[in-house]
């Protein structure tokens, strides 16, 4: 067994006999977005390396320490992208940071979100035991699914060391197009969008601009520009990479950063301030004052749930009220894979 | 602890909440539940209820919760692996009567539908607003959307559009307690844990589902098929990571051997090359302009890497008769024998083939011949071992041949189903792939749901001391319980 890995092990099992809380690290890239509160520290960074790669396979394994920006290198290399465009937050984020919290970028409409592309996990239990679910290949529906399972818990059910991801080509060709279009109109447009068959790849809408980006074959993408219109304009792949990795304008605010995951096609929310919408209409941003509970009732009226993202009051728990039938589940799910509660304590928040 | 409750104490109890056409127990009733596609495992149901109702699914849980009686949900009863086959003593839910499809909101691509509704219907009755469900079984006229749910199943189409998991947006269930959960939500995340991610593919152990809602896609506007053949399997196997690697993502990826092959042709005269090693057939869809760009390129990978002979589906008509031999390959095989054993493992695609020279090495070692059908996209293997269970001794060595096969594609990085489950027939081979701590965390997700493991009971996942004795898919005799239904 890599030395490294013992180690881990060796530290969480200690933790396990002592019960004393951990707090696992990777990068620290998305450490405000867990306010774990733990006296000790679990550090990933060094259990690092590409485990296995074929990209005729188009299936990569790495240790969950390995830098995000490494592999994303290596798969460019080979012509091969995460095709779920995970945000780094950051030069330091690790696979295992993209793993634990299950974010997306531009690309998870029309791609999938990091779920849909895990195929496998290894873990470090809270007993301190090294499992393996899920595996290397593509198909595989032998035992529960506790690789994705692991997908956002924040750590919370296990030390993730290492992952098997589904890779995709680039596409050879991208274009993106903008169009002035008022809110409402521009949530229809991109709805309708989905629903023909478009190569259309991440879709934004901000201040009276529709934006869309076009991906695949540079014939098709060329048809597509011609039958959809809008200007086609230069700086497209800075703008998805600004709304990435959260540094366009509209993040940069000294106000609560809010996320409110919709119904696609739910209308305009109908607060005040300045919101930008992603995926399709499924993703809206909000820098905002309002109180929390308005902004919990917008998302739940509108098919989904609102998360305080970045900023605001830490004490607001990451999860809303859960079902109590669900919050039931989510206990034992915890208390199965980690029975004393030292792995990441305060997620899954309060249930 | 109290005694088992009597049949007809049972029967009574639920006459509470069903309706006299609800419940079945007379031996020529329950006589249709007894098996499901895979027939070698029979089994009488106890008692059989018809539920209508969430609020009947409910209150059939309840009781059974309460009296401790084992229930096994069930969908078209199309499964492969025996997910659903009945508890001798226990109550076997079927979902037939959930057939409606509840709502379809063509702006959002979604469609909200009760479990009994066929994998086709649904694509059906959204055709109208050019959308479909993209996961398609082979069963997919028969089989059902809570069956396809409860098995995460796949089709000839998962490598570009995925399988079942990744074609959900929300599940309505009910767990062994009566509790009504739900799980996703219409946005594209649900708060907390992923658990419809688990419930997918959970093969009836963890809830009893009662409404589901599916993702649609746009339907591609064209689809054109390479029909490609080579005079030796290992070429082929490179003709596979050649188009991989070269960055396209066909719509279908299917490979056949020799012997499969000239089954297929005699069987459907889909006028396969007879000469051939393997055949690939190779599937673009989309706009015109790329499938058109995609052939074109296709083509002259499939040329480069040595294909003997390339043919191009020239209409519809052409494209479906390139299929139809791929999707009649397991009757085609079963006319060569008077039984076979179907195997499902996967492989990494790089391992192709030397899994297969071992694979016809042993068949020369057991005696037993061998044809091989395989989703070359997705890396599923299919053997078929033909062997006829009239002869003293054939079975136990088909049996013994197929757990070599098994154990080789866990050795080579692979599993021991891609997508046919576990279920009954392949629960020993879970403590080939799983260690006891990994089989040990599977019990306790099981008891995060169902604490009294009342729920589909001795599937899916074995208890630690059972992992002995091999058992796969075995035809009689080519006498599935759908013997018209494709199976691939």
């Amino acid at each position: 067994m890599h030395t490294v890995l013992q180690s881990l092990m060796d530290q969480v099992r200690n933790a396990h006999a002592s019960a004393t809380p951990l707090r696992i690290r990777g990068g620290g890239s998305k450490g405000f977005w867990l306010h774990a509160q733990a006296p000790q520290e679990l550090e990933l960074r060094a259990y690092t390396g590409v485990v296995d790669y074929e990209p005729s396979e188009l299936v990569i394994t790495v240790r969950a320490g390995t830098p995000l920006a490494e592999v994303e290198a290596l798969l460019a290399q080979q012509g091969q992208m995460l095709a779920f465009e995970p945000p780094h937050f950051g030069p330091t984020a690790t696979l295992g940071g993209v793993i634990a919290s299950g974010l997306s970028g531009p690309r998870r409409a029309s791609a999938g979100s990091v779920r849909d592309f895990v195929l496998g996990v290894r873990i470090i239990d809270g007993l301190g035991r090294d499992l393996s679910f899920g595996g290397r290949v593509i198909k595989n529906v032998a035992g529960f699914d506790v690789s994705r399972l692991m997908v956002g818990a924040l750590g919370s059910l296990g030390v993730i060391t290492e992952v098997s991801l589904k890779v995709l080509p680039i596409p050879a060709f991208d274009v993106t197009l903008e169009w002035a279009l008022q809110e409402a109109a521009a949530i229809v447009r991109m709805n309708e969008w989905g629903g023909q068959p478009f190569p259309v790849s991440a879709t934004s809408w901000q201040n009276g601009r529709l934006r869309a980006r076009l991906s695949g074959a540079e014939v098709a993408v060329r048809a597509a520009m011609h039958r959809l219109g809008g200007d086609a304009i230069p700086q497209g792949a800075a703008w998805w990479a600004s709304l990435r990795e959260q540094s366009a304008p509209c993040f940069e605010t000294s106000r609560p950063l809010w996320r409110l995951a919709v119904k696609s096609t739910a209308p305009p929310l109908g607060l005040s301030g300045a919101i930008l919408t992603e995926w399709g209409g499924a993703q809206r941003w909000i820098a905002s004052d309002h109180a929390p509970a308005q902004l919990h009732k917008a998302a739940r009226d509108a098919g989904g749930h609102a998360l305080l993202f970045r900023g605001g009051n830490p004490a607001i728990p990451h999860l809303g009220m859960l079902h109590p039938v669900l919050g039931q589940i989510h206990r034992r799910l915890k208390h199965a894979f980690d029975p004393k509660g030292i792995l990441n304590p305060g997620f899954p928040g309060n249930f | 602890m109290t005694a088992m409750p009597t049949q007809s104490e049972i029967t009574a109890a639920l006459s509470r909440w069903l309706p006299p056409d609800a419940i079945l127990f007379q031996p020529e009733d329950v006589r249709p539940f007894e098996t499901d596609g895979l027939t070698a495992y029979r089994q009488l149901p106890y008692v059989v209820v018809l539920p209508r109702t969430e609020a009947e699914v409910q209150a059939v849980l309840r009781y059974c919760h309460e009296a401790g009686i084992p229930v096994v949900a069930r969908g078209s009863g199309t499964g492969l692996s025996g997910g659903a086959l009945p508890h001798a003593t226990g109550v076997l839910m079927s979902m037939s009567r959930f057939m409606r499809i509840l709502d379809i909101d063509p702006l959002a691509r979604t469609a909200r539908v009760q479990p009994g509704v066929r994998n086709l219907a649904i694509s059906e009755a959204v055709a109208p607003f050019g959308l479909y469900y993209a996961p398609d079984p082979s069963s997919q006229i028969a089989c059902s959307i809570g069956g396809n749910v409860a098995e995460n199943s796949g089709g000839v189409h998962c490598l570009k559009y995925g399988l079942t998991v990744h074609n959900l947006v929300k599940v309505r269930a009910v767990t062994m307690a009566g509790e009504l959960i739900e799980l996703g939500c219409d946005a594209l995340d649900a708060p907390g844990y992923d658990l419809l991610a688990l419930m997918t593919g959970s093969e009836g152990l963890l809830g009893v589902l009662t409404e589901i809602t599916v993702k649609l896609l746009p339907k591609p506007q064209k689809a054109q098929a390479i029909l490609a053949a080579f005079d030796d399997i290992e070429k082929a196997g490179h003709a596979v990571a050649n188009i991989i690697a070269s960055g396209i993502i066909p719509a279908g990826l299917e490979m056949m051997d020799g012997p499969a092959t000239r089954a297929a042709e005699a069987f459907v005269h889909a006028s396969y090359p007879l000469e051939a090693e393997a055949i690939l057939i190779c599937e673009s869809d989309g706009t015109p302009e790329e499938v058109l760009d995609e052939m074109a390129r296709m083509k002259a990978i499939l040329e480069s890497s040595g294909a003997i002979e390339i043919r191009f589906s020239q209409d519809e008509a052409q494209r479906l008769k390139f299929w139809a031999g791929r999707k009649a390959a397991f009757p085609a095989v079963g006319r060569l024998s008077p039984d076979y054993y179907c195997i499902d493992g996967t492989i990494p695609r790089r391992t192709l083939a030397a899994v297969l020279k071992r694979i016809y090495e042993m068949s020369h070692e057991y005696g037993l011949e061998v044809c091989n059908v395989f989703h070359a996209g997705d890396g599923n293997l299919h053997p078929l071992i033909l062997f006829d269970a009239a002869k003293p001794g054939e079975f136990e060595r088909t049996e013994a041949y197929a757990g070599k096969i098994l154990e080789l594609c866990v050795e080579v990085g692979g599993t021991i189903t891609g997508e046919h489950g576990v279920g009954v027939e392949k629960i020993n081979q879970m403590c080939v792939q799983f260690r006891p701590d990994e089989i040990s965390t599977f019990h306790a997700v099981k008891a995060a749901f169902d604490p009294e493991g009342l729920l589909n009971p001795g599937k899916a996942i074995p208890t630690l001391h059972r992992c002995a004795e091999m058992g796969r898919m075995h035809v009689h005799h080519n006498q599935t319980a759908y013997p018209e239904l494709p199976r691939f």
